[in-house]
C-alpha cells in the first residue's frame, strides 16, 4: 500500500521562510487634493506594509505671491489680503498686521477699540478650533460631532458677520482702530449665541470624547516632546499639548489680555488626544473671553473706536467738503494711505495656531518694502514626518487634522 | 520686554564682540547686525548660553534691499520661552555671493524656513541638507521676492509630458 504523499515544505526554518519573501517598500501619493484630509497638500509616503517609513511633505499648491502682492500695494491693501491667510480665523490675522504696522507707526489704539479686537479676535478662534475639531471627527469618520461642530461655527460665523459685516474673510481690523463699534443688539445676540455653543459644545463631548474608536485613534499617535517642539519653533496647541504653558496672550499680554480672567490649558503627553482636548478647553475659555468683553464694552458705552490720528484715518465728511486741507488729505489717505516711518518691526499674536507673526521693513514710504508673515500653519507642518515614523497610514489623518495645517496661511 | 533683549544684545557683545558688527534697539526690538562668518557662533552663543537660552529660532526670512549693496538681508528671529525675551539677528549678503551658512545642525525649525527663503529670494544656504523648493514648483525660472523680478512675469507651461 502507497505511503500518503505530504508535499514539505520547500523552507527548514523560520529564517528560511523569512528569506524566501519578496518584499519592497511602496511609495503612495497622497493628495494634494485627497479626501481624508482638509486642506491642500501633497504627501508621499514611503510605506512598508501599513507602517510610515518616510514621509515627505510638499506644499506650495495654495501658494499666491502674498508677500510679493503686498510689495505691490498700500500698507492698507494689505489688510485683505491678510483675511486669506488662515481663513478659519481672518480677524487674528488682520490683527497681526495691523498691530505690527501700528507699532512702527507708534500708535496706541483707544479703550473699546481693543476690547473689540479681543472679542472679534477670539469669536475667530473659536470658529478655527470648530473647524479642526468638527473636521478631524468627520475624517475618522464621526459625522454627528462634525455637526454639532459645523452647527456651532455657523453660529460663530453668524455673529462674525453681525460684528464686522463677513463672515469669513472679515477685514474687520484696520490700521489704528476697527472698521465699526459693536452693533447696539450685538450682546444680547452673543451671549445667547455663547449659551448655545456651550449647549453645542457638551453635545460634542458627550458623543465623541471618550468615544473608544475615537480614543483608540488619537490617544498615542502624532506623539512629539517639548524639546523637538521647541527645536522645530513650534508653537500654539500642539506646543501646549506637551506641557508647555506658553500662550503670547500670557507671555507678552497685548491689547487688553491682561486685564482679562481665562487659563491657558495644558496637555502632558503630545499626542492627538492631548491636542484635542487642549482645542476644546481653549473654546470654553474664549467663550469665558468673549463674555468679558461684553460686559466690559457694554460698560464703556458708545464712542469712538478708532484712533484719532490723521496719518491713518480720513478727515470728518463735513470738513472734507468745506475745507481745502482736508480735501486733500482725504485725498492722500484714499490715493495712498498711512506713509510708514522707514524702519523694521516684528509683531506676534497668538492665532489659532500658534505665533503669528508679521516682520515688516519700509523705506517711509507708502508701499511696503516686506511684509513677511511668519505662519504658524507652515512651521508646525514641518516636525510632522518626525512625528509619523514608524507609524501607520492611518495615523496620518488624526495627526494632519490637529496639526491644522491650513493652506492659505503655510503656502501664503 | 525690552529690558530682557537689551540684556541679551550686551552679553552678546561681551562674548562676541568682533562678530557684531552693528545693534539697535529700535521700536522694542533687540537687534544685532552679524558677520556672516561668524553667524554660526553667534547662534550657537544664544542657544547655548543658559542666561540667553534662546531655544526657539521662530522666523528665518529675507529682504530685498536693491539697489543697497550689499544688496540681501537674511533676518533671523529668535525668542527664548524661558526667559520671555526675543532678539533679531541680521546678516547681510552680497548679491555677487548669495550665500550663507545653514542653521539646520543647530534649530531644525529652520530647514523648511530656509528652503523657503533659497526658493523666494535664492539665496543659498551652504550645507543644508535638502535644499530644494518648497512654496513653488522645481521648473520655476527666477526667485519671485526679488526686487527685479517682475510682479506681472509669465512662466514657461509645465506639466505630464505626452
Amino acid at each position: 500500500m502507497a505511503e500518503p504523499y505530504f508535499p514539505s515544505a520547500p523552507h527548514r526554518s523560520e529564517d528560511d521562510f523569512e528569506r524566501d519573501l519578496h518584499t519592497e517598500h511602496q511609495v503612495l501619493n497622497m493628495g494634494p487634493s485627497h479626501p481624508a484630509t482638509h486642506g491642500t497638500v501633497k504627501f508621499l509616503v514611503e510605506l512598508d506594509g501599513e507602517n510610515i517609513v518616510n514621509l515627505d511633505i510638499q506644499v506650495g499648491y495654495l501658494h499666491r505671491g502674498f508677500e510679493k502682492e503686498c510689495e505691490a500695494g498700500t500698507w492698507y491693501q494689505c489688510i485683505p489680503y491678510t483675511d486669506r491667510l488662515n481663513y478659519n480665523s481672518a480677524v487674528l490675522a488682520n490683527l497681526g498686521f495691523c498691530m505690527a504696522v501700528e507699532k512702527m507707526l507708534g500708535i496706541e489704539t483707544p479703550e473699546r477699540c481693543q476690547w473689540l479686537r479681543v472679542m472679534s479676535g477670539e469669536i475667530g478662534r473659536i470658529g478655527d478650533h470648530l473647524t479642526r475639531c468638527g473636521a478631524a471627527c468627520l475624517e475618522l469618520a464621526a459625522m454627528t460631532p462634525f455637526l454639532y461642530g459645523i452647527e456651532a461655527r455657523e453660529l460663530t460665523w453668524d455673529h462674525l458677520e453681525i460684528l464686522c459685516g463677513a463672515r469669513v474673510t472679515s477685514n474687520y481690523i484696520r490700521i489704528g482702530g476697527v472698521k465699526h463699534g459693536m452693533p447696539p443688539d450685538f450682546p444680547a445676540s452673543c451671549r445667547a449665541y455663547i449659551a448655545k455653543t456651550r449647549e453645542l459644545l457638551r453635545d460634542f463631548d458627550d458623543v465623541i470624547t471618550s468615544n473608544r474608536i475615537f480614543v483608540d485613534r488619537l490617544k498615542g499617535t502624532g506623539v512629539i516632546d517639548r524639546a523637538t517642539c521647541l527645536r522645530y519653533g513650534v508653537t500654539g496647541p500642539i506646543l501646549r499639548s506637551t506641557g508647555e504653558p506658553l500662550d503670547l496672550r500670557k507671555q507678552e499680554p497685548y491689547l487688553v489680555y491682561d486685564q482679562i480672567d481665562f487659563d491657558v490649558p495644558v496637555g502632558t503627553v503630545g499626542d492627538n488626544y492631548d491636542r484635542y482636548l487642549v482645542c476644546v478647553e481653549e473654546m470654553h475659555q474664549s467663550l469665558r473671553i468673549v463674555e468679558q468683553c461684553l460686559a466690559k464694552l457694554e460698560q464703556l458705552g458708545p464712542g469712538p473706536v478708532n484712533v484719532f490720528d490723521p496719518r491713518v484715518r480720513w478727515p470728518a465728511k463735513g470738513r472734507v467738503f468745506n475745507h481745502m486741507e482736508e480735501l486733500i488729505q482725504q485725498f492722500k489717505s484714499v490715493t495712498e494711505g498711512p506713509r510708514v516711518p522707514a524702519g523694521e518691526g516684528y509683531f506676534a499674536v497668538e492665532s489659532a495656531n500658534g505665533e503669528l507673526g508679521f516682520y515688516l521693513v519700509s523705506d517711509g514710504s507708502a508701499v511696503p518694502v516686506k511684509v513677511r508673515c511668519r505662519p504658524p500653519s507652515f512651521i508646525n507642518l514641518a516636525p510632522m514626518s518626525g512625528m509619523l515614523k514608524g507609524a501607520l497610514l492611518a495615523d496620518l489623518i488624526p495627526t494632519f487634522d490637529f496639526i491644522n495645517m491650513i493652506g492659505g496661511e503655510c503656502d501664503r | 520686554m525690552e529690558d530682557h533683549g537689551a540684556v541679551a544684545l550686551r552679553r552678546l557683545l561681551a562674548s562676541l564682540p568682533a562678530a557684531v558688527l552693528e545693534t539697535h534697539a529700535r521700536l522694542g526690538d533687540a537687534t544685532a547686525v552679524v558677520d556672516r562668518a561668524r553667524l554660526l557662533d553667534v547662534l550657537r552663543l544664544l542657544r547655548d548660553d543658559r542666561e540667553l537660552d534662546f531655544a526657539m529660532l521662530t522666523d528665518v526670512t529675507g529682504v530685498d534691499y536693491l539697489p543697497r549693496k550689499p544688496r540681501f538681508e537674511v533676518v533671523y528671529h529668535l525668542y527664548s520661552p524661558a526667559k520671555n525675551h526675543r532678539v533679531r539677528i541680521k546678516v547681510c549678503v552680497p548679491e555677487e555671493d548669495p550665500r550663507v551658512e545653514t542653521a539646520v545642525p543647530l534649530y531644525a525649525s529652520a530647514d523648511w524656513m530656509e528652503r523657503e527663503v533659497w526658493d523666494l529670494y535664492g539665496i543659498r544656504f551652504d550645507g543644508h541638507p535638502d535644499l530644494r523648493r518648497i512654496l513653488l514648483y522645481e521648473e520655476f525660472e527666477g526667485h519671485p521676492l526679488r526686487k527685479d523680478y517682475p510682479k506681472e512675469r509669465r512662466q514657461p507651461l509645465v506639466g505630464p509630458r505626452n
